[in-house]
């Protein structure tokens, strides 16, 4: 593989950069795996990655139904935090932000990653008290955690609605500085890349039609471009995993619902940090071009249309211009839609399953893009190993039945209010 | 914009309902010995149909009154909306 470095840029410029090598091979299906992966989207892209680095299996397919990162991984808005209370939550996310710190350098691909802090706002005493709470939490599990009052918000953003005449004035606010953003398809790229140089196979436009399990266990995966004989198949299908699910004869506690974005025309820059509203659900945050890039609520129905509704959006951009009156002058650029797996208790699930062979990745809700690399080496971990990993220990499927929910957030299926 | 047929009211536009999920789920019998698996396939697991997808939605801000939903999950198109106690 070409390495990316600003001397093989000098030199493929004499040839007009005609000669750069392909970033990945467009594979066609052998008969035969060690490893496959479900789903070429970040996670699953990822899984491969570390699959082949960590544990050297690199005879693995990545089978993916459309093509890389064009689901919810080209859908999100990049968000990368780890400002989590529950230490299952912290501790898993904060592993996955030392990956994000080393990235780029990791994969020879820059991601772009920009930690320019996450800040939620409070709009109440109680709020505050509750953000102090989660703030000693997150510092007791090693991540940072500021805790701002009023004024030193106003010097972070000072074009926030501050007047006193609000429904939700700003009481305060808890920032992650370490949190930021990411450029999503690099992060896709950069793992496509390395993995396909690592001797894994890409390919896309190739749906899965069904499995082979023979006495509780995986034979094979049956495919829109043939058969192919397999002992460990990892589900990395988020926004697909029921209907997979359905093909093994599964059900879980996941349901698949739609999740809105939206971008504005580009203006200056006017925001270097993520803001959440905190008196509903709304964040912000503006991209390198310039795009002032928010989300918000799910639609709340079941659906697997990629696209939304406008009461949503009308409802989610209600809050965006409560909490920045400025909001309202800018031209809406694009609207788009994802679907999400939905799990109940608002936390993934990485782990094995009933069937020997078969792993499953799945119900990230709205948090899937910045677990992509811990999500990936944990999940790694668990098919080479054939046991969860002490980060991904407490994202076990067994804990509906058990009753060892991670309910962070309260957030589940149901919209946080409605 | 869902438009659904309110079949005490007619037709309201989706703002005036909220959604209630899965109608096909059956809450286990009282009175029972009920496994564990059983509550968590009543609490927990959906099947999360892509397709015709029979649902409940409350008619918050009208008559109040929960109804059933036939719908696609793909398409959104409604099919069929009856009183919560008729079967869909």
């Amino acid at each position: 593989m070409q390495k990316y470095s600003i001397f093989n840029l000098i030199k493929n410029a004499f040839s007009g950069h005609q000669k750069w090598d392909l970033a990945w091979k467009d594979a066609t299906p052998k008969k035969k795996y060690d490893v496959v992966i479900i789903g070429g989207g970040g996670h699953g892209l990822a899984t491969a990655y570390y699959l082949a680095k960590e544990h050297n299996i690199t005879n693995v397919a990545i089978i993916e139904k459309g093509w890389l990162g064009g689901g919810n991984m080209g859908r999100n808005t990049t968000i990368i935090r780890s400002n989590y209370m529950h230490d299952d939550n912290a501790l898993f996310s904060e592993f996955g932000m030392d990956l994000w710190r080393k990235m780029s350098q990791d994969l020879n691909y820059n991601v772009m990653f920009s930690p320019r802090g996450i800040i939620n706002l409070a709009h109440s005493d109680a709020q505050m008290n509750v953000f102090a709470r989660r703030g000693n939490s997150m510092r007791l599990n090693g991540i940072d955690a500021v805790l701002l009052n009023r004024e030193e918000v106003k010097e972070i953003i000072p074009m926030a609605d501050f007047s006193d005449n609000v429904r939700f004035p700003i009481f305060g606010g808890l920032m992650q500085p370490s949190a930021g953003t990411a450029r999503h398809d690099a992060v896709a790229w950069g793992y496509a890349r390395q993995a396909d140089s690592m001797g894994v196979d890409i390919i896309q436009n190739c749906e899965v039609t069904g499995f082979d399990v023979v006495g509780g266990k995986i034979q094979g995966v049956r495919t829109s471009r043939g058969d192919i004989k397999v002992k460990k198949i990892g589900l990395c299908v988020a926004g697909s995993t029921n209907i997979l699910a359905e093909k093994l004869n599964m059900t879980i506690p996941v349901e698949t619902h739609l999740l809105q974005a939206c971008v504005t025309e580009p203006v200056k820059p006017v925001l270097d940090s993520v803001v959440t509203f905190g008196a509903g659900h709304f964040y912000i945050s503006q991209s390198d071009k310039g795009e002032m890039v928010m989300g918000g609520d799910l639609d709340g129905y079941n659906s697997y249309a990629q696209r939304g509704n406008l009461p949503t959006l009308q409802h989610v951009l209600t809050e965006g211009i409560a909490m920045m009156p400025f909001l309202s002058k800018l031209k809406m650029l694009r609207t788009w839609g994802g679907i999400m797996d939905m799990s109940m208790d608002g936390s993934p699930i990485i782990d094995k399953t009933h069937i020997e062979g078969l792993y499953l990745n799945c119900g990230w809700c709205y948090g899937g893009f910045k677990a992509t690399p811990a999500s990936g080496w944990t999940f790694a971990h668990t098919i080479a190993q054939d046991r969860v990993h002490k980060l991904n220990e407490g994202y076990s499927l067994s804990r509906f039945n058990t009753g060892h929910l991670l309910d962070e957030k309260g957030l589940g299926t149901k919209t946080w209010i409605s | 914009m869902l438009n659904i047929k309110c079949p005490h009211c007619g037709m309201r536009s989706q703002n005036e309902f909220s959604y209630g999920g899965d109608a096909t789920i059956k809450r286990p019998e009282l009175n029972k010995e009920v496994s564990d698996q059983d509550w968590d396939n009543f609490v927990y697991n959906r099947k999360s149909l892509r397709g015709k997808h029979k649902e409940l939605w409350q008619h918050i801000s009208g008559c109040r009154q929960w109804i059933k939903v036939e719908r696609d999950t793909a398409t959104h198109e409604i099919f069929k909306t009856v009183k919560a106690h008729e079967d869909i």
